[in-house]
């Protein structure tokens, strides 16, 4: 209890939570519908977008943040695209991109300001890094994606089932798209200063994969996404604290062990 | 007036003509299936109905509703295998395409998708996983959300494949039904002896094009022949 107290008296730490409990429910619910269309490398290449806008902006001296997010939803709608266009695999796509990128940010840095914390903590995420700014960034941008998601669920949910369906019966699927990239881009690129751009993806797919273990319903999928995410960051971030390890990765690792769990639970479940 | 009236239509697939002149009607309480072999041009003249963006030519006619209010049953796609969603949501979702917000199905939405799935059977079921059922109740539910979305005619894309012969002969018994009961059914089809039996009209993609009632098609093969 000392413990908690302690860590919650550092105003760091409670920018942390707070932006990171925001941030955890915008990318499970954006997670659910990557995954369901076999999407899920999206959040990763975009990450990698992400980290090498924000070392070309630290190299300019231009705020990596805002610098980053035009560019990486760019990015976004062009790898989706991409995934439409039948000539070069979208999967393929991704992969690329998501090397070129990282591959320019790094030379950038090199060449520049050399490889130093900054890049650190953008490669592996910080929770000392967040600033005010970012924290208004990612309590709009959730509050956003959480209202986009409610108001227009029965949309999203039709155009996630069955996009050919969903365009005859008059929904516009290509703005649904458009908005879930814009929302994923703007979710990576915050989830970066804490998750690092090397693990943010997993924070996108690992909730909707754990739901699907226990769910057979897609409103029950959704919820449940959300609230393993949020269980698996708040235990993530007090391991981070406790041991003195990087917020990321004790994340990553707390939802790791949440999929577990929940993959023996579905399995019992359906015996 | 027709139903639908599709006059001197032709469609083109990545530059190329598919079908040209084509010409057919599609009639109150019609029951019209399409036929023709792989490649002829069956998935892109129905594409070209639905409003899909397929370049085309002619003109293509619809008496009092719109492209939007076709009950369309697609091939199922690879990712609807382990989706996670009940019976009631993929219904439901027939009526995705109305209104601005999809915040809720309203009442009236609601009463509709429950009489259509009493109507196929599908009411103890509803809470059930989609991706836990047969295939032939998984075509029932696609066919149950087409109806929700459908005013007055439903568009069958090969409703049957892929379905073990009870299952099949359940679907077109429930086809049938739902045509005697004033709807009007297209069937894209590969099943020919089923066009001749239940169907009202034939249209046949081929080089040579056919469009006739079924009786005039016996006739047309026979002399094929």
């Amino acid at each position: 209890m000392d413990f908690l107290i302690e860590f919650l008296s550092y105003p760091f730490a409670k920018r942390a939570i707070v932006v990171g409990l925001l941030l955890s429910i915008s990318a499970a619910l954006l997670g659910v519908n990557l995954v369901l269309k076999r999407f899920s490398m999206l959040g990763d290449g975009l990450s990698h977008v992400s980290f090498g806008a924000a070392a070309v902006g630290l190299a300019c001296g231009v705020a990596p943040l805002q610098f980053s997010i035009p560019i990486v939803i760019v990015a976004a709608f062009l790898l989706l695209r991409l995934k439409q266009n039948s000539k070069i695999n979208g999967d393929a796509a991704t992969a690329i991109v998501s090397s070129s990128a990282l591959a320019v940010g790094i030379t950038v840095a090199s060449l520049t300001t050399g490889m130093n914390t900054d890049i650190n903590n953008y490669m592996f995420g910080s929770i000392l890094a967040l600033g005010k700014s970012e924290v208004i960034i990612a309590t709009v941008s959730s509050a956003v994606i959480t209202l986009v998601y409610v108001l227009f669920y029965q949309k999203i949910f039709s155009c996630t089932f069955d996009e050919d369906f969903s365009t005859v019966t008059g929904v516009r699927v290509r703005r649904y798209n458009a908005i879930i990239a814009i929302l994923t881009a703007v979710t990576v690129v915050i989830g970066m200063r804490i998750m690092g751009a090397l693990l943010i993806s997993s924070i996108i797919t690992f909730p909707a994969l754990s739901s699907m273990r226990i769910c057979k319903h897609y409103k029950c999928t959704v919820i449940a996404a959300a609230i393993i995410s949020v269980v698996s960051f708040l235990f993530g971030i007090l391991l981070s604290f406790a041991f003195d390890i990087p917020a990321g990765a004790a994340v990553v690792l707390t939802n790791l062990l949440a999929f577990f769990v929940l993959s023996v639970i579905g399995r019992v479940k359906k015996i | 007036m027709p139903l639908i009236t599709v006059e001197n239509l032709s469609s083109f697939y990545e530059g190329k003509k598919v079908f040209e002149n084509l010409s057919f009607t599609v009639e109150d309480d019609d029951y019209l299936c399409i036929l023709g072999e792989n490649g002829s041009g069956k998935t892109t003249l129905m594409k070209t109905v639905l409003g899909f963006d397929i370049k085309h030519t002619g003109s293509i006619k619809f008496n009092g509703f719109t492209n939007k209010e076709i009950g369309w049953l697609p091939q199922k796609t690879q990712h609807q295998k382990d989706f996670p969603a009940s019976v009631k949501e993929v219904v439901m979702s027939g009526f995705a395409g109305g209104g601005f917000l999809g915040l809720k199905y309203n009442k009236s939405q609601k009463n509709t998708a429950k009489k259509n799935m009493e109507l196929l059977g599908l009411i103890d079921i509803a809470e059930k996983s989609f991706s836990e059922l047969s295939g032939g109740q998984q075509q029932k539910v696609l066919l149950c959300r087409a109806l929700c979305a459908a005013k007055k005619v439903i568009l069958l894309d090969e409703p049957v494949t892929s379905l073990d012969e009870s299952a099949a002969e359940e679907m077109y018994g429930i086809i049938k039904k739902l045509n005697d009961s004033g709807m009007a059914v297209i069937m894209i089809s590969h099943d020919v002896m089923h066009a001749i039996n239940h169907s009202k009209h034939i249209l046949r993609l081929s080089n040579e094009i056919f469009f006739g009632t079924k009786d005039e098609y016996q006739k047309y093969i026979a002399e094929d022949m």
